[in-house]
C-alpha cells in the first residue's frame, strides 16, 4: 500500500505546500461563491472576490520572508 | 466570437509554458537514469507512462464535456486556483531569495549518484523503467491537469491548450535529443512565476464564472486580472527581499 500513500501525497503536493494558505483560498472561494446572493454592484464583487485572493498571495508570501530559515 | 480568442492565447501560453517547465523537470531525470543505465529501459518507461497518460486524456476528456459547466468552472477554478497560486508563491519566494532556486543540474548530478548506488539486472533494468515511468506520470499529470483546467471553457479552449502543451513538448525533446545535457539555461523560476500568474488568473475568472459573478468587460477582464496578478507578483518580490532584510538586521 505504500505507493498508494505516495501518490496520494504526490496529488496532494500539487495542490498543497502550505497548509494555511490552501486553507484560506478554500475560504475565500467560499465566500466568492456567496457573493453572488449579496446585493452588491456586479463590478464591487468582482473586486472584492478578486482583491481577497490577491491578499491573502500577498500576506503569505511576506508572512514567510519574515520568518527565520 | 472575439471573446473566444482572448482566452484562446493565454490558454495556448500558460499550457505551452507549464508543459516546458514539467518537460524541462522530466528530461532531467530521463537523461540521467538514460546515460548511466541505458536508454532502451528508460525510453520504454516514458513511453509507457506517456501511453497511460494518452489513455486518461481520452477517457477524461469527452467525460468532461458532459459536466454541467458551471459545476465544471467552479471544480476548475477551484483548483487551478490552488496549484496556481501555490506555484505563484513558491515563485515569488524564490525570487525574493527566501527559498532556494530550482537546480537543474543538481537534480541530474544526485539521481546519476543515486543510480550509480543501486545494482543493475542484466537483462531488464527495472529500476531505469520504473525511474522514467514515474517522473514521466508525475510531470505528465501536472500537464494534462493544466491542459484540461485551462481549457475547461469549451473545444476550441481545450485545442489551444492542447496544442501549447505538444509545442513545448515536442521543442523540449528536440533540444534534449541535440544537447544530451539537463536544460539548466532554462529560466524555470521566471517561466513558474509567468505560469503562476497565468493559471491564478485562468482559476479566478473561472471560479468567478461558476460563482455567477458578472466580470466587467466579461471576458475581456482576464487580461485585467492577469495584469492584477503580475503587479502583485512582482511587488511581493520587493517586499519579501526588503522584508528578509529586515529580519536579517533585528536578528
Amino acid at each position: 500500500m505504500s505507493w498508494v500513500r505516495a501518490v496520494v501525497t504526490e496529488i496532494w503536493g500539487l495542490f498543497v505546500d502550505d497548509g494555511w494558505f490552501a486553507l484560506s483560498i478554500l475560504v475565500w472561494l467560499g465566500v466568492g461563491w456567496g457573493l453572488p446572493r449579496f446585493d452588491l454592484p456586479p463590478a464591487l464583487a468582482c473586486a472584492v472576490f478578486a482583491g481577497g485572493l490577491v491578499v491573502l498571495l500577498a500576506v503569505s508570501v511576506v508572512g514567510r520572508a519574515g520568518q527565520r530559515g | 466570437m472575439s471573446g473566444l480568442w482572448v482566452h484562446a492565447g493565454p490558454t495556448a501560453l500558460a499550457a505551452f509554458l507549464a508543459c516546458l517547465v514539467e518537460a524541462v523537470e522530466a528530461l532531467t531525470v530521463i537523461l540521467a537514469v538514460g546515460t548511466m543505465r541505458g536508454w532502451r529501459d528508460a525510453l520504454l518507461g516514458s513511453g509507457a507512462a506517456v501511453v497511460v497518460l494518452g489513455g486518461l486524456v481520452a477517457a477524461l476528456g469527452p467525460a468532461l464535456m458532459t459536466v454541467p459547466l458551471g459545476v465544471l468552472q467552479i471544480a476548475v477554478g477551484a483548483l487551478l486556483l490552488l496549484f496556481g497560486l501555490r506555484w505563484l508563491r513558491k515563485a515569488i519566494l524564490r525570487a525574493a531569495g527566501v527559498l532556494k532556486l530550482h537546480d537543474e543540474a543538481a537534480v541530474f548530478h544526485a539521481e546519476q549518484r543515486r543510480l550509480a548506488q543501486v545494482a543493475r539486472a542484466t537483462a531488464w533494468d527495472t529500476v531505469a523503467f520504473a525511474t522514467c515511468f514515474q517522473i514521466t506520470m508525475l510531470e505528465g499529470a501536472e500537464v494534462v491537469f493544466i491542459v484540461l483546467g485551462v481549457g475547461a471553457g469549451n473545444a476550441m479552449l481545450l485545442r489551444s491548450a492542447s496544442l501549447g502543451a505538444l509545442a513545448s513538448l515536442v521543442l523540449v525533446v528536440i533540444a534534449g535529443a541535440a544537447v544530451h545535457r539537463p536544460l539548466s539555461r532554462i529560466p524555470e523560476n521566471a517561466l513558474k512565476f509567468v505560469v503562476g500568474v497565468l493559471l491564478s488568473a485562468f482559476g479566478t475568472f473561472w471560479f468567478g464564472e461558476g460563482a455567477g459573478l458578472a466580470w466587467p468587460g466579461a471576458d475581456w477582464s482576464l487580461g485585467g486580472l492577469i495584469a492584477v496578478y503580475l503587479a502583485v507578483a512582482l511587488i511581493g518580490v520587493r517586499a519579501c527581499v526588503s522584508r528578509r532584510a529586515h529580519v536579517g538586521v533585528m536578528a
